[in-house]
């Protein structure tokens, strides 16, 4: 009998020291555990990587494309946020 | 209000901007990733088939240490494209059938044989080298799991190209014997190599819709002609003969023109008469076959082991 396919993961890979881990792509693996062995062979063959993150692709709860304008337009109107809006005499040169 | 849709949809994607997996797109779009995308992972997986043929045969440890080294790139290419399409709402299960019960295609460069050593550089230099030049576009493709994949494989694909001539120049340069194993390789990998970019422009019917939604960017005949320009001299340079006795440099368009391509054999392989299309569905279903009692233990493993670190957790509690 067929066993339904191994569970999907989402990598994360650090690609070294002072950056932030980064999303690489998916794999497919029965546990955490080899997820991250299979993560190591698919996505750092060469030395991409100085560490790793494999997370449930079911356990990831995203913001839907329908919900864009709503979360995010009400940023559109306070450009005050930006450093630009504020004019400044010549004079002050770094500021 | 699906029409305006569309209209959208087309807009946007005309205007350089990506398309990502939750965001609507028409049913054709989707549908023509699938089958691109899968067949495309499909390449890569068979692809490692000719080439693992030569990989316990290789004449030196250096040599067999690199061919490992591009089977299981092409092993990581499959599985990356393979991810990129699962993000458009299928399953890999059911793309792994699909291959396996003959549906889903390849590409048919894969169904020819690798008689020689030799065959492992032609590959390398020629099938590579194709295949970079058809997928650098598709690194600007609308769609964004399909166009990071394809920055990953290029960016791995160029050793492969480099080492492939490298073993075609090593033979070129040796005995009598050897370089004419590098000619005969050459002869028999030329034409099926220009196939690969596919039927001419006049008889493509898919391209022209591909190319408004920007997931192709050259006709197939433009990229045939690109390669054979790049090629031609590389072949002159490590004093091989390109098998084509048309072959001409035309001053007036700065390109070469070839002769006439036997798309007869290019549909017939495709069709399944190549030399070697049952061998290598027949590899890749033994291959599904006698690892489906790793799957299923590993995946009893993983059950049993996250039962048992429940019964622990509710122990402790």
């Amino acid at each position: 009998m067929e066993k339904k396919q191994w569970p999907l993961w989402e990598i994360f890979i650090r690609s070294r020291q002072g950056l932030s881990h980064r999303h690489v792509g998916s794999l497919h693996a029965a546990d955490a555990e080899m997820a991250l062995e299979n993560a190591r062979d698919v996505y750092t063959r060469r030395q991409e990587g100085a560490s790793i993150w494999v997370i449930p692709a079911d356990r990831i709860t995203a913001s839907s494309p329908d919900e864009k304008d709503l979360l995010f337009d009400p940023a559109d109107d306070k450009v005050y946020r930006h450093p630009t809006f504020y004019d400044l005499p010549d004079e002050v040169k770094h500021m | 209000m699906e029409m305006d849709l569309l209209q959208r949809f087309e807009a946007y994607v005309a205007s350089e901007k990506k398309i990502e997996p939750k965001d609507w797109m028409p049913d054709a779009y989707r549908k023509t990733l699938v089958r691109q995308i899968s067949q495309h992972a499909h390449s890569e997986i068979v692809g490692m088939l000719p080439e693992g043929n030569w990989i316990s045969r290789a004449p030196s440890l250096k040599r067999k240490a690199i061919l490992m080294a591009k089977v299981q790139d092409e092993a990581g290419h499959g599985l990356y494209l393979y991810s990129a399409c699962e993000t458009l709402g299928v399953e890999r299960d059911d793309l792994f059938r699909d291959l396996h019960i003959g549906k889903a295609k390849y590409s048919s460069i894969f169904n020819y044989p690798t008689l020689n050593w030799a065959d492992i550089g032609a590959v390398g230099w020629l099938v590579d080298g194709a295949a970079i030049m058809n997928q650098v576009p598709l690194c600007k493709c609308s769609y964004g799991p399909y166009a990071r994949a394809m920055v990953r494989v290029c960016k791995e694909e160029s050793f492969h190209q480099r080492q492939g001539f490298q073993i075609m120049m090593t033979l070129a340069q040796g005995t009598e014997a050897q370089k004419a194993m590098a000619q005969d390789a050459l002869n028999r990998w030329w034409w099926p190599s220009i196939m690969m970019f596919g039927p001419p422009d006049d008889n493509s019917p898919n391209s022209a819709q591909s190319m408004a939604w920007n997931i192709k960017r050259f006709s197939n005949d433009e990229l045939r002609q690109k390669f054979i320009d790049l090629t031609v001299p590389q072949a002159e340079l490590i004093g091989l003969t390109i098998p084509d006795a048309d072959l001409q440099w035309n001053e007036d368009t700065g390109h070469y023109e070839h002769g006439p391509i036997d798309w007869e054999e290019f549909n017939n392989v495709i069709a399944g008469h190549g030399p070697c299309n049952k061998e290598r569905l027949a590899a890749r279903n033994k291959a599904w076959d006698d690892g489906a009692w790793v799957r299923e233990a590993a995946a009893a493993h993983a059950e049993k082991r996250a039962q048992r670190k429940a019964s622990e957790e509710s122990a402790a509690a």
